[in-house]
């Protein structure tokens, strides 16, 4: 009996505890988190479905370092990256958490995660808002939005195992919106089949790209050469 | 009939002329190969303007054997037919103007077994010229630039094939280039049996060419339906094995988007040629030979 009245009181204990956790401190919890880790190089298979495109899956590494360097390799291939792919780390968007201000928006009905607004105090900066939709318990991020002035949306789901403790997703889903595809005909040369005219004109319109990346292993905290984000690219 | 064949190519290989095709092709294709290593940023950039918005790649991953040798056989259209017909269309009437055709009419082999062995060396210049095209094109490309994926970049729509799936694309493609371009060289024969001077056999198939590729290629509806019926529509079906099929935008290797219409392009063309040396045949067997 005393076991359960001990075993009650701590279940209350918790819950008046993660209610009373602020946004801001939600925040912190999940920055804590994230702040364990200085950089990391991680293996993957990333699987790219746009309208417009047809491509392999390709085996990536993702190379990581504070507050915000992310490049992303095509191991076997071209590495065709979406841009704003700097926005799959959460922890490049939480870099400075101190220039935004946090504001509590709720919960999510269905997951009943907490729902927390980031919106810039700098107005010329890129972000114009980021909504986390964070787990208040395991204190992560399972999705998140982010507005941005020049490239648009980008929504972000993700799933966690082996590296949650450092608030690093397994799998990661990276959505966005592509813009309008098309090349000049003089330009292309096509072959014409006779099978394609009719669905051509919406495979030019917007529509939302979804990229895939399945992690399969980390390296934290070893060290990453500044070269590596320099090779043949600016940082994306 | 394998002697005449071997005269036949003595008489091509042995003219200098024949030279300026092989030479020709291998300064253009140098030239694009240089200027592409030298500074081929600019072309990709081109290549990915539908998608620079929203995607980012590094212009040397792109830049690959594979993908130079698309380009280049993508500039090429018109330039290997033109050569192909400077040749094909000189087989008969070029010997009417030499004023040799009585003589070789006079010889025991029949009128068609003379043309089809005039016919049968032209389309071994053709394969020929095609072969050095694809040593130089694809060949030399890898040399320079490295194996990558391939990247494709269509009107609407971007592919991305896997190297180990693109080598076999080039083969099926080389095959049916050539049967475009037998096509071509067959018109260009054809015309030569009707006159007694090269230019005309060879600068109306030029003409034939570029008059249907602008027909091909316009975008004013007007002439959609007679697209189809153009030889030179159905010469590109070398690019529909670089078309690939795919689900949830994830490549399929060793599909082919639309198989069917590809080898109707290569039926259609076939047949073409066969009308065309048909009505060579026809005429040269009627043919009053004066000169």
């Amino acid at each position: 009996m005393k076991r359960c009245v001990v075993f009650l009181l701590m279940m209350v204990f918790v819950q008046l505890n993660l209610k009373a956790q602020t946004a801001e401190e939600l925040i912190l919890k999940v920055k804590a988190k994230l702040d364990k880790v200085n950089d990391y190089e991680a293996k993957g298979k990333m699987k790219m479905n746009i309208t417009f495109i047809k491509a392999p899956i390709a085996t990536i590494k993702v190379y990581y370092k504070k507050p915000d360097q992310l490049r992303i390799n095509n191991e076997k291939g071209i590495s065709l990256i979406p841009k704003g792919s700097v926005n799959i780390n959460i922890g490049a968007i939480l870099s400075d958490a101190g220039s935004y201000d946090i504001i509590d928006a709720g919960k999510e009905d269905k997951t009943n995660f907490r729902i927390v607004r980031l919106l810039p105090k700098d107005e010329n900066s890129n972000v114009v808002l980021s909504t986390f939709y964070i787990d208040a318990e395991q204190g992560l991020v399972r999705k998140a939005k982010t507005t941005t002035r020049d490239n648009g949306s980008y929504e972000l789901e993700m799933a966690y195992g082996k590296y949650a403790e450092f608030g690093l997703p397994d799998k990661v889903v990276f959505s966005f919106n592509t813009k309008d595809y098309k090349l000049p005909k003089g330009v292309t040369f096509d072959y014409d089949d006779g099978s394609k005219k009719v669905t051509d004109k919406d495979k030019t319109k917007n529509r939302k790209g979804r990229v895939e990346i399945v992690y399969s292993a980390f390296v934290i905290n070893k060290g990453i050469p500044d070269s590596i984000f320099s090779q043949g690219s600016s940082k994306r | 009939m394998l002697q005449l064949l071997r005269i036949e190519l003595y008489k091509i290989f042995k003219r200098p002329r024949t030279y300026i095709a092989f030479i020709v092709i291998t300064a253009i294709i140098l030239l694009l190969q240089i200027a592409l290593k030298a500074d081929g940023k600019e072309y990709v950039g081109m290549m990915m303007s539908g998608m620079d918005d929203s995607f980012f790649a590094p212009p040397t991953e792109v830049l690959n054997g594979y993908t130079v040798c698309f380009i280049i056989l993508n500039l090429l259209l018109i330039h290997v037919p033109i050569l192909v017909a400077l040749i094909a269309g000189d087989m008969i009437s070029g010997e009417a103007n030499m004023g040799t055709l009585r003589l070789l009419a006079s010889r025991p082999a029949s009128r068609i077994e003379l043309l089809l062995v005039k016919f049968l060396a032209a389309t071994i210049y053709t394969l020929a010229l095609l072969v050095w095209v694809a040593l130089l094109a694809l060949g030399v490309s890898i040399l320079l630039f490295g194996t990558n994926q391939m990247v494709i970049p269509r009107e609407f729509e971007f592919n991305i094939i896997d190297t180990g799936d693109v080598f076999w694309r080039y083969m099926a493609a080389f095959a049916f280039a050539s049967v475009g371009l037998i096509t071509v060289a067959s018109l260009a024969f054809m015309l030569s049996t009707f006159v007694d001077n090269s230019i005309v056999p060879v600068v109306g198939t030029v003409c034939v060419i570029i008059i249907f590729t602008i027909l091909t290629q316009i975008q004013i509806p007007f002439y959609d339906s007679v697209e189809p019926y153009l030889f030179t529509t159905h010469m590109l079906g070398w690019k529909g094995f670089f078309y690939v099929k795919g689900e949830e935008g994830i490549t399929i290797d060793g599909s082919v988007e639309n198989l069917p219409a590809v080898l109707k392009s290569g039926a259609v063309l076939l047949g073409y040629s066969l009308l065309f040396l048909g009505i060579a045949i026809w005429h040269f067997r009627r043919k009053n030979i004066l000169s």
